[in-house]
């Protein structure tokens, strides 16, 4: 019996170390496959295609996508949240493959991570500090629902949360044309288009 | 003719309020390390700035953004040319005289003990780093240094940020940080004091002014990337810069080292909502 409640007890702990590891090994892998493309000698544009692979594969762009229109999206039908998330997924790809592709071998190093519940870890990194540029603390939310499938749901950098800014982007977009969401999807469109 | 001295006062007084304000204004990152705590529902707690002049503020921004592409940036870029030594000297010099507006902000903030820190710090620096374009005490184990104001100060006491504006040629601030800016020229800056009313041939104007535009040419020249890319990523580059600067200054009146997930999510609900 103490031998069974001892098994129970080193499973347990297995189980959570592994759950605790999952978030932090996710970013570092992420991280280093992004590195690898960005410092590889070929052209920008492939790198881009490269860091758009990965982003699909591990952002959660639909989450990020509806976080983005806030309240706002409870006044989407269905076939306009269908067209806001095709318009997103672009606009996001675009926008986040340019971003980081202008990063030549960044080098991030994990540091640790908080739980914050079950659906949410937050991962703290550094990118490390190059002659150019002093270092950058980046947090990143992880959307932990399914442990074997976590995924990215912001990047928090030097404490200012990109999905946040986005959020209130969009909002302002929104604001500024009475609330009118064919502006918000001809906007994204033009953004994916240029 | 006193009327006529009058006005040029003002207008010098203005001149050094909107350079000072500036650099109170623009500043930039947000920490170290520290714990990430989730409350239950933040958003009771933390209440939307408005932004009550928008159609007013964009035209600044656009102006703003004008005279940025004409003047600023272009010395920035210059100024990024010089060699690091110069660079590197000039950044920690206009840090260093910053202390004289963090240390009373220290004190009216209770922080006494960060306030003699940085007593200590603006102390060496100033005589053995040679006027504090050596930053000696970082070399010596000093604690990270992080600027204060009387925005901040004011936000630690409880006031809100009123209205979010843009000013010109400064940039974005609020109602609250701007009036925290004019604490410096009422008697606030040690510097300000000793440079435009003390009785001293080897401070003026001039040398204020110079420090506190080098200030900025300074914050320009190590964000021109960051700028550029922002700008060029932007669905609406205004909206943007708006909230970057007001979850900046959230972090900063809350001391935040990392950014803390309050500030950060001002409706946390807004995700636990979206489920995959």
């Amino acid at each position: 019996m103490k031998k069974f409640f001892l098994v129970i007890l080193i499973f347990n702990l297995n189980f959570s170390i592994a759950q605790c590891l999952d978030a932090e090994v996710f970013v570092q892998s992420t991280v280093n496959r992004a590195s690898d493309i960005l410092s590889k000698n070929i052209s920008k544009d492939e790198k881009i295609n490269g860091l758009k692979i990965i982003a699909k594969e591990t952002v959660d762009i639909r989450g990020v996508g509806f976080y983005s229109l806030g309240s706002f999206r409870k006044n989407l039908d269905n076939n306009q949240k269908k067209k806001y998330l095709d318009l997103f997924e672009n606009y996001f790809l675009k926008s986040f493959s340019s971003r980081l592709s202008e990063y030549t071998n960044p080098k991030i190093n994990v540091l640790g991570k908080k739980v914050l519940n079950e659906n949410y870890t937050i991962v703290n990194s550094l990118l490390v500090a190059t002659s150019e540029r002093p270092e950058i603390k980046i947090d990143w939310r992880i959307y932990t629902k399914n442990p074997e499938n976590p995924l990215i749901r912001d990047l928090i950098i030097e404490g200012l949360s990109l999905a946040r800014t986005q959020k209130e982007e969009f909002a302002s977009i929104l604001n500024s044309n009475d609330n009118d969401f064919n502006i918000l999807f001809k906007t994204l469109e033009e953004f994916s288009k240029n | 003719m006193n009327l006529y001295i009058i006005n040029l006062k003002m207008l010098r007084n203005l001149a050094i309020i909107i350079v000072t304000a500036t650099l109170l204004s623009v500043s930039a990152s947000a920490g170290t390390d520290g714990d990430l705590i989730l409350k239950k529902n933040p958003s009771k707690d933390i209440k939307e700035t408005k932004d009550c002049f928008e159609k007013l503020n964009r035209a600044t921004f656009a102006f703003n953004q004008g005279l940025d592409k004409a003047v600023i940036k272009p010395i920035a870029e210059s100024y990024r040319k010089l060699p690091d030594p110069i660079q590197s000297g000039t950044s920690n010099a206009v840090k260093n005289l910053s202390n004289l507006i963090t240390i009373p902000n220290n004190v009216l903030q209770g922080d006494v003990k960060t306030a003699m820190i940085n007593t200590g710090r603006f102390v060496v620096n100033t005589t053995f780093g040679l006027l504090g374009t050596i930053d000696v005490a970082n070399k010596m184990g000093f604690p990270k240094y992080e600027k204060e104001d009387y925005g901040q100060t004011l936000g630690a006491w409880g006031f809100g940020p009123g209205c979010y504006i843009v000013l010109p040629v400064l940039g974005p601030s609020t109602i609250r940080d701007t009036g925290g800016s004019f604490a410096n020229v009422f008697g606030g800056d040690p510097f300000y004091n000793a440079s435009i009313h003390g009785n001293n041939e080897f401070l003026g104007e001039g040398l204020f002014l110079t420090t506190k535009a080098l200030s900025g040419i300074d914050f320009r020249a190590n964000n021109i990337e960051s700028f550029d890319n922002l700008e060029k990523n932007s669905l609406d580059f205004y909206a943007s810069v708006k909230s970057l600067y007001l979850q900046d200054r959230e972090n900063k009146i809350k001391n935040n080292k990392r950014g803390n997930i309050d500030v950060i999510y001002s409706d946390e609900e807004d995700w636990e909502e979206i489920n995959n």
